[in-house]
């Protein structure tokens, strides 16, 4: 076994701490962290209840190879439901918290009801303790982090905590771990301050030594690492230029959604691309890229640590950012660059430091920010209700700014804190929100890679790239290169995509080992590490079983397929630009097909037989 | 032929897989916390730095133990701990000018690194070669190699 079996349960109302078995029968068929948790959630509480009521459950959850030397093995999610999206949520991060829970002797921790004070849960070993959180309340995460150290006077700590963006009920709020790290999407970080919980902070002095069969496992694991590092993307591109290198591609591509979606193709790309924080800058010399840096057990190292510029005017005069930090990934940099047309990297990289700082999901942030760049430029909003500033495409002091008071919940930040579609909605132009289920696009344009339209209209969580990267095959050819002006056979793609993600997010690993790791690289990590039948069917079953609960939730929450759409820029405006021009996406070419595939009605719902297939009581 | 481990904070990435097969070879699990080599996370500079026992010729740990129970391997020039004449009275941690040999209090005995009898993990599982297995009289070799490469001799006329 890979579990330790233990989950923690705190009841936050009542101010308790309590062990409790693993359910194993579960376990078997839901392997760990999202799809178990997942099974978790959605046991305990009605799907109706609003997502910010005590009524909601918060579960921190690792997988079976989480805390092992599994290349990656250092996942953890946040599962809960969603604020922004109604739906299921599960947001995953990396650093070293999840390891760390696990060795603590935890598999997960599920925090109930609503602490009457701001408390924050320290936990060592067996040891649980709610503690009060007066003396970090209302402080950003960064500085949480520093008091909770000073406090413990325990340098190996770790720690994951919600800033003030989360506190003033922004509603993509992350919880933030290991300073920079982020279980960002879906306002998770939200729902764990509507519970007056500010903070976890862990010290695993256990390890993992419940392995099935460690010899096994070791000469599993190694093979994994030397196919990871005899690929080019995760042995040399991930490395240097760390997602980022998606920047140039993706615009050559013609699928850079730019300006709020109006546009396919940035013009200012190579200014904030990977290759961009490689080059020395005027005034020091010195490039944006201190370093890469890797999560906990990773072998890829994708992680970017950056300096700003000490003479840009964002951080001029505040020496507390002039040290190195959590860099722009890909994802950042377009949110928070391409979609509001704004090129400067030091202002992209300040604003992506205090997303962390305040704990943002820079994606949704960057988006919601272009929205209403694009909601000024039509007049419907005027310097009157954003508080004097010009919201002009391009302009990174309208961007830093609002990053400013967004994350402490002031001013206009307060509107942008709604996101994308409650914003659109509030002034009248509810279409000009780039949204699904409410949650922020990604930064592939569905125009000009069709595949990953449809991916974006059926996850679970809201738009998303993380539950079906189709990007992998539509443009670079893994495992096998598809058209990404096709429609094609895309919904027998993303289905695939889908069922592997909810393995590889199962499991405790990175859903960018992927890049080189097929299923039949991890199955055999997973069944040495495991007790159990895991073979590679009934992986695969276990996946599509994961994705179909999910459905379920969402379905029972009050979705429907009418929710299974992409706003109407993407259906109606075609690209104006590049490969993709003249082009839709085609999404009703390819929606009925994948609800086939699925074994779902005309409907979206999953049929008896389905259900009876899955295992799905 | 004697070998040292070598060190490059350049090009760690501090993901731990060092401390995982430290932990996994000496003590039989996955745990950071039982590692004999440590990495260190200089946040605000943006550095990691792996770091462990140097093996010293002259091991100060070894002329501190009033037991003797710290002995030198002929084979591989690590001083290694005889845990069954330890006595954990942590002499050595204070002698240790660096702190790589330390206490556990799980056992009452001190640890440190053996160099894996002559074949260590920790380099073995590093995926960045910044920690390697080299020969000892060569130590300075990488370095050298790097400052030679600059001396630009190849474009003189």
């Amino acid at each position: 076994m890979a579990w330790t079996r233990k989950v923690l349960r705190v009841n936050l109302t009542e101010g308790t701490c309590k062990p409790e078995p693993l359910n194993m029968e579960w376990a078997t068929l839901y392997l760990g962290q999202r799809g178990l948790a997942s099974k978790y959630l959605i046991s305990e509480i009605d799907p109706k209840i609003n997502a910010l009521s005590p009524e909601n459950k918060l579960i921190m959850t690792t997988g079976p190879l989480t805390g092992t030397p599994a290349s990656t093995g250092g996942r953890y999610s946040v599962v809960t439901k969603s604020p922004l999206t109604g739906t299921i949520a599960c947001s995953n991060s990396g650093g070293f918290i999840g390891a760390e829970i696990k060795m603590a002797g935890w598999d997960m921790i599920i925090f109930e009801g609503k602490s009457p004070k701001p408390v924050y849960l320290f936990l060592e070993n067996d040891k649980p303790e709610l503690r009060d959180a007066s003396f970090i309340w209302g402080q950003s995460a960064w500085e949480a982090d520093k008091l909770i150290r000073q406090k413990h006077q325990d340098p190996l700590i770790r720690i994951a905590t919600v800033g003030r963006s989360a506190e003033q009920g922004c509603l993509f709020a992350g919880v933030i771990n290991d300073l920079h790290r982020a279980a960002g999407r879906s306002g998770v970080g939200t729902v764990m301050a509507s519970k007056n919980l500010k903070a976890v902070v862990v010290r695993g002095t256990k390890g993992v030594a419940n392995i099935k069969d460690p010899k096994a496992f070791m000469e599993a694991v190694r093979k994994g690492k030397e196919v990871l590092h005899n690929n080019a993307v995760t042995g040399q591109g991930l490395p240097q230029y760390g997602t980022q290198v998606l920047m140039n591609v993706i615009n050559e591509v013609g699928a850079m959604p730019t300006r709020n979606w109006r546009e396919v193709h940035f013009e200012g790309a190579h200014k904030i691309s990977g290759e961009a924080m490689h080059e020395p800058r005027a005034s020091d010399n010195k490039p944006n890229l201190v370093t890469n840096a890797a999560c906990f057990s990773c072998t890829i190292a994708c992680g970017r640590i950056s300096t700003i510029d000490k003479e840009h005017y964002t951080i001029v005069n505040k020496p507390q950012y002039w040290g190195a930090s959590g860099g722009l990934e890909y994802e950042a940099a377009w949110a928070l660059g391409s979609d509001t047309g704004v090129d400067d990297l030091d202002a992209l990289t300040y604003a992506n430091f205090l997303c962390n700082e305040d704990g943002m999901d820079p994606i949704s942030f960057g988006a919601t920010v272009a929205a209403a760049m694009e909601l000024y430029q039509e007049g419907v909003l005027t310097t009157e209700q954003t508080g004097g500033l010009e919201l002009k495409f391009g302009s990174a002091e309208a961007l830093t700014t609002l990053a400013e008071l967004t994350a402490k919940g002031e001013g206009f930040g307060k509107d942008i804190g709604l996101g994308s579609k409650r914003l659109c909605e509030k002034y009248g132009r509810p279409e000009l929100s780039m949204t699904v289920k409410g949650q922020e696009f990604p930064a592939y344009d569905a125009r000009g890679i069709q595949g990953i339209g449809l991916a974006y209209a059926t996850s679970n969580r809201g738009a998303c790239h993380l539950r079906g990267y189709t990007i992998a095959s539509e443009v670079m050819g893994i495992p096998v290169k598809t058209d990404p002006l096709h429609t094609e056979g895309k919904a027998g793609l993303v289905k695939a995509f889908q069922d592997a993600t909810a393995v590889v997010d199962s499991a405790g690993i990175c859903v960018f080992t992927t890049f080189a790791w097929s299923l039949e690289d991890i199955q055999p990590q997973i069944a040495a590490a495991c007790e159990g039948d895991w073979s590679m069917e009934k992986l695969v079953t276990m996946g599509e079983r994961v994705w179909n609960m999910e459905r379920e939730f969402n379905l029972a929450a009050g979705l429907s397929a009418k929710d299974d759409t992409l706003p109407p820029r993407l259906l109606k405006e075609p690209a104006n630009t590049g490969p993709a021009q003249g082009r839709v996406n085609e999404l009703d070419k390819m929606l009925p097909e994948y609800y086939q595939l699925r074994g779902w009605n005309a409907e979206g719902v999953p049929t008896s037989e389905t259900r009876q297939r899955l295992s799905l009581g | 032929m004697q070998k040292s481990l070598h060190i490059n904070p350049a090009k760690c990435t501090g993901c731990l897989q060092c401390e995982m097969a430290c932990s996994y070879e000496n003590e039989g699990v996955f745990n950071p916390s039982k590692s004999r080599i440590k990495v260190f996370n200089f946040e605000h500079e943006g550095r990691f730095v792996p770091y462990t026992c140097t093996q010293c010729a002259e091991a100060w740990c070894l002329h501190a133990c009033p037991v003797e129970a710290i002995r030198v391997n002929r084979g591989t020039g690590a001083k290694e701990v005889l845990t069954s004449l330890c006595v954990g009275c942590k002499v050595c941690t204070i002698a240790c000018p660096f702190g790589t040999v330390n206490y556990s209090q799980e056992t009452g005995k001190v640890v440190k690194c053996d160099l894996c009898g002559g074949d260590p993990k920790c380099a073995e599982a590093c995926p960045t070669q910044a920690i390697t297995y080299v020969d000892a009289n060569w130590t300075g070799l990488d370095k050298m190699r790097a400052w030679a490469a600059k001396t630009g001799t190849s474009h003189a006329a």
